[in-house]
């Protein structure tokens, strides 16, 4: 004993080894093991659940079909003041021309019309109707006169030449980003650029970087001429063929929203999730009839608090009972308490629809018992109360099955020792009995409260119009408007909700006071 | 204190009968008479309906029949917590999430005393079982001994008159169950409290009451101080369960006042003490305690039955040597002997003769 003590340096083991290093290769198999264990879970876990969700948080930040769909446009309005109540200048809308046309070629037109439509409603059907309008602008003025210099021109083949070309490239740097634009999107349609009609677009893409200059010291007779002719071309005001397709491209508001939506990463959905939005003098609320966002998430965690304010009033007698019984009858009753899981859960919902319409059975007693007036029957459907009962009725067991484990190791000496002390029924229960269950009230409020304040069937069928939870509006957005950034960011904002709920709990009770059995 | 006479009665049932279920008698027929400030413990194999009686006396389980009084009033109808009886539980029963000082003042709490009442109270109860630093904790942290201890503490706090103990130091290592058994008492005495005391434990019965009442099949045995209780059984169970006992049977042969004899089935005859039977012919357990066999002839009176033995095994413990011997065909006859410098150390196959005196050597019934 002393001599161990008494040595210096390390334990060592008895093939002289330091004892920690022979017991983590000692413990190293087993941990693999372990890992070799949960490898199909996990792997099973990250594909199925971790990825999507990872996604679907992604997507309430997300923004790239502005800038992917709008490049050049995004470019030139860098120089255009969001405050301007002017709008912006030709140079953009000329950039907006060729983005327009190409969105329109790859009908990515009307997509960006919706998403900016989250922003700003009507840019929906005015991306669309400009989509339709903007092939037949009069850029034909620059094709005639720019192949009126040398048809050669025409060609598609001279084209692919030229852009194959280094130092054409680089003198024509709007025409050159057009062309691998226009020449990937024909590629994956599976079309030879090199064959293709050369569209309008390009011809103005051309004159524009003639126009500004860029193409002086060209080596390229073609392009030189060309260049040298460019300042006496008669021109088209683009802005007007814009305005002529619809005024609004006039009104300032919309260059905002797109400028304002330009950035590939954005907070719009978070802000809309909490009805407010980006002005041009920053973040401001939305306009009153838009505000339902807060709204409903005071709805969703108000009722679901009142749920499990419920289920606990319900199911802790109950819980009690089934603790208290012998294990035979207790059995037979855990089996009732179950029942409702082995029913679908739309067929329990719609029976309570049976139950509590205004025509439903327990109208119709009270009616026959004279207790509810035939022409004032009770609304107890479609609003907050039949989406309460319902859903305490559902989740019940998600309480008692906790409550129930919890008070069953409560030995029944704890009662009758307070008792013996003098306690009368309620002290001896009170003051003993309950603070030893409160780790199943934990456990079971936790349970019914994530489990209620996401759900969104329930109160889909019986909620009405002011019984409905955040989570339909979430489901609303996923699969019929299609906002998946707006769903996403709500998604992420109830997540939070639930962590920091999670995190006030572990505060008040301590997580470690949650027993499940 | 064995003397009860009715007017410091303190606790009695009066024909008490218990079935759980409706078809089997728990307790059987009970008439108990305690007096006030005595010790007094139930002894008895498992399932015999001790804890059964102190759920009764408790109002924990109503009797079926019969009447319990406490302090000449009947208790049948007062609920468990107005009758003021102290209780320590098997497994302490102390509540986890109170700490210890808190366990103490819950009865105090409940009878709204005054908070420096109560605090004082507690303080006392605390150094009473010498556990005066350990108030804050909880009781998961103490070891269970301590736990014990302010059970113990707790049951005695608010001052009841009488205190009940199921099987207290069941969960005790041997050395903690000897001092909590001298602290028990000690208390009990100290306090002048009337105590029921169950116990498993017939060397914890012996050594703590003042009186034992031995269980059998819902029916109590026999109930003496426990120095009548070992050395003058009323029955074969009671001679068999408390302390070490050897049996032989056999037919009374004479039978004159307070000596008879005896046959043994194989044939030998030995001289007793006639318990409960009293006729010639009737069939009667021989019971004689280990360390009352003579293997000295020269220490019995002149004439006594002798019986041929033949040694199995020589035990030496220490303090005593420990002989099995065969004789008149039981194999598991036991000598003890002290460990005097004049013993004999008997060998195995060595061939004795034993004996005892007569009113050492009780029959009792078959
Ligand atoms: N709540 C109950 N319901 C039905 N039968 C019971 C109940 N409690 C005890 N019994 C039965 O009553 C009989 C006596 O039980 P009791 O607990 O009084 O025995 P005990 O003498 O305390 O035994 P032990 O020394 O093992 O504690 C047993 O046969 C037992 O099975
Ligand atoms: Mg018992």
């Amino acid at each position: 004993m002393s001599d161990t003590e008494a040595q210096a340096g390390p334990v060592l083991a008895a093939d002289g080894t330091p004892l920690k290093r022979s017991l983590a290769r000692a413990l190293r198999m087993q941990k693999l093991r372990a890992l070799a264990l949960i490898a199909p879970l996990l792997i099973f876990v990250l594909i199925t659940f971790i990825a999507p969700i990872t996604d679907m948080l992604l997507r309430s930040v997300k923004n790239e079909i502005v800038v992917d769909v709008l490049p050049e446009t995004v470019a030139q309005l860098q120089s255009w003041d969001v405050d301007s109540t002017a709008p912006p200048s030709e140079a953009v809308f000329s950039a907006f021309y060729i983005d327009m046309v190409l969105a329109e070629e790859q009908k990515l037109h009307t997509r960006l019309g919706t998403r900016l439509n989250y922003e700003k409603t009507g840019l929906s059907s005015l991306f669309r109707k400009t989509g339709r309008r903007v092939g037949r602008f009069d850029t034909d003025v620059y094709t005639d006169q720019i192949v009126a210099l040398d048809p050669a021109w025409k060609e598609p083949a001279t084209w692919a030449a030229m852009m194959a070309d280094k130092a054409d490239r680089g003198a024509l740097p709007l025409t050159a980003r057009t062309w691998d634009r226009w020449a990937d999107y024909l590629n994956s349609e599976g079309k030879d650029p090199a064959k293709t009609k050369v569209e309008d677009f390009l011809f103005t893409a051309l004159y524009l970087d003639l126009a500004a200059g860029n193409a002086k010291s060209v080596a390229d007779p073609r392009i030189a001429a060309a260049a040298a002719a460019a300042p006496g071309f008669e021109t088209v005001d683009i802005r007007s063929q814009f305005a002529k397709a619809d005024k609004d491209w006039l009104d300032p508001a919309v260059w905002q929203t797109i400028k304002i939506f330009s950035s590939r990463f954005t907070n719009g959905y978070f802000l809309n999730a909490v009805d407010l939005q980006k002005g041009p003098d920053g973040i401001e609320p939305r306009p009153e009839s838009q505000q339902i966002y807060l709204m409903l998430f005071k709805r969703t965690l108000f009722m679901s608090l009142v749920i499990t304010g419920s289920c606990i009033l319900l199911g802790y007698p109950v819980a009690w009972i089934l603790a208290n019984l012998p294990s035979r009858t207790a059995n037979l009753l855990m089996i009732l308490v179950l029942l409702p899981f082995w029913t679908s859960l739309l067929v329990r919902t719609s029976a309570w629809k049976v139950m509590l319409q205004q025509q439903g059975v327990i109208n119709d007693v009270l009616v026959w018992l004279g207790i509810v007036d035939d022409a004032h029957r009770l609304v107890m459907i479609n609003n907050q109360f039949g989406t309460i009962v319902a859903m305490t009725h559902i989740l019940l067991p998600f309480m008692i099955l906790p409550l129930y484990s919890v008070m069953q190791t409560i030995p029944p000496s704890y009662l009758r020792a307070a008792k013996s002390l003098g306690a009368t029924n309620w002290t001896a229960f009170w003051r003993v009995y309950f603070p030893q269950s409160v780790p199943g009230i934990g456990a079971g409020s936790i349970l019914v409260f994530i489990l209620a304040i996401g759900y969104y069937i329930t109160p889909e069928i019986v909620g009405g119009t002011t019984g409905t939870f955040i989570s339909n509006r979430i489901a609303y957005h996923i699969s019929s408007s299609l906002n998946w950034g707006l769903g996403a960011a709500l998604g992420s904002i109830l997540l939070g909700v639930v962590l920091l709920l999670y995190w006030i709990y572990d505060k008040i009770v301590g997580i470690d006071n949650v027993k499940l059995g | 204190m064995a003397v009860t006479s009715s007017n410091d009665t303190f606790v009695e049932f009066e024909r008490v009968q218990k079935s759980y279920d409706g078809e089997t008698l728990v307790v059987k027929d009970l008439n108990l008479e305690i007096p006030k400030g005595e010790f007094l413990t139930m002894l008895g194999p498992s399932g015999s309906g001790k804890t059964t009686c102190l759920m009764m006396l408790a109002g924990f389980e109503t009797a079926t029949h019969g009447e319990i009084k406490l302090d000449g009033r009947p208790i049948n109808n007062i609920p468990p917590h107005k009758r003021g009886i102290g209780m320590v539980f098997q497994n302490y029963a102390l509540f986890p999430h109170m700490t210890v000082a808190e366990n103490l003042a819950f009865p105090l709490e409940v009878r709204k005393m005054s908070k420096s009442e109560r605090e004082a109270k507690v303080k006392r109860a605390l150094d009473m079982v010498q556990m005066g630093d350990f108030g804050g904790r909880r009781p998961a942290q103490l070891s269970g001994g301590q736990q014990q201890r302010i059970a113990l503490a707790r049951a005695l706090v608010f001052e009841p008159e009488l205190v009940l103990m199921d099987e207290p130091l069941g969960a005790l290592d041997k050395q903690l169950r000897e001092h909590m058994q001298f602290e028990i008492t000690r208390l009990a005495h100290e306090l002048g409290i009337t105590t029921v005391y169950v116990t498993h434990d017939q060397t914890e019965a012996l050594t703590m009451s003042d009186r034992v009442a031995v269980f059998n099949d819902g029916r109590i045995q026999q109930i003496d101080p426990p120095d009548t209780l070992y050395e003058s059984p009323k029955n074969s169970f009671v001679a068999q369960f408390i302390g070490e006992n050897n049996t032989l049977e056999g037919v009374v042969k004479e039978i004159s006042g307070d000596h008879a004899l005896v046959q043994l089935d194989g044939g030998e005859l030995i001289d007793c003490k006639p318990v409960n039977v009293n006729e010639v012919g009737q069939r009667t357990k021989v019971s004689i305690r280990p360390e009352r066999v003579e293997v000295n002839k020269d220490r019995l009176q002149d004439g006594a039955h002798l019986l041929k033995a033949e040694v199995r095994e020589f035990i030496y413990m220490g303090d005593v040597f420990r002989t099995r011997i065969s004789v008149a065909g039981n194999d598991d006859f036991i000598i003890k002997s002290r460990n005097a410098p004049d013993q004999i150390r008997l060998k195995p196959g060595e061939q004795i003769e034993i004996g005892w005196l007569p009113q050492d050597c009780r029959a009792l019934d078959a």
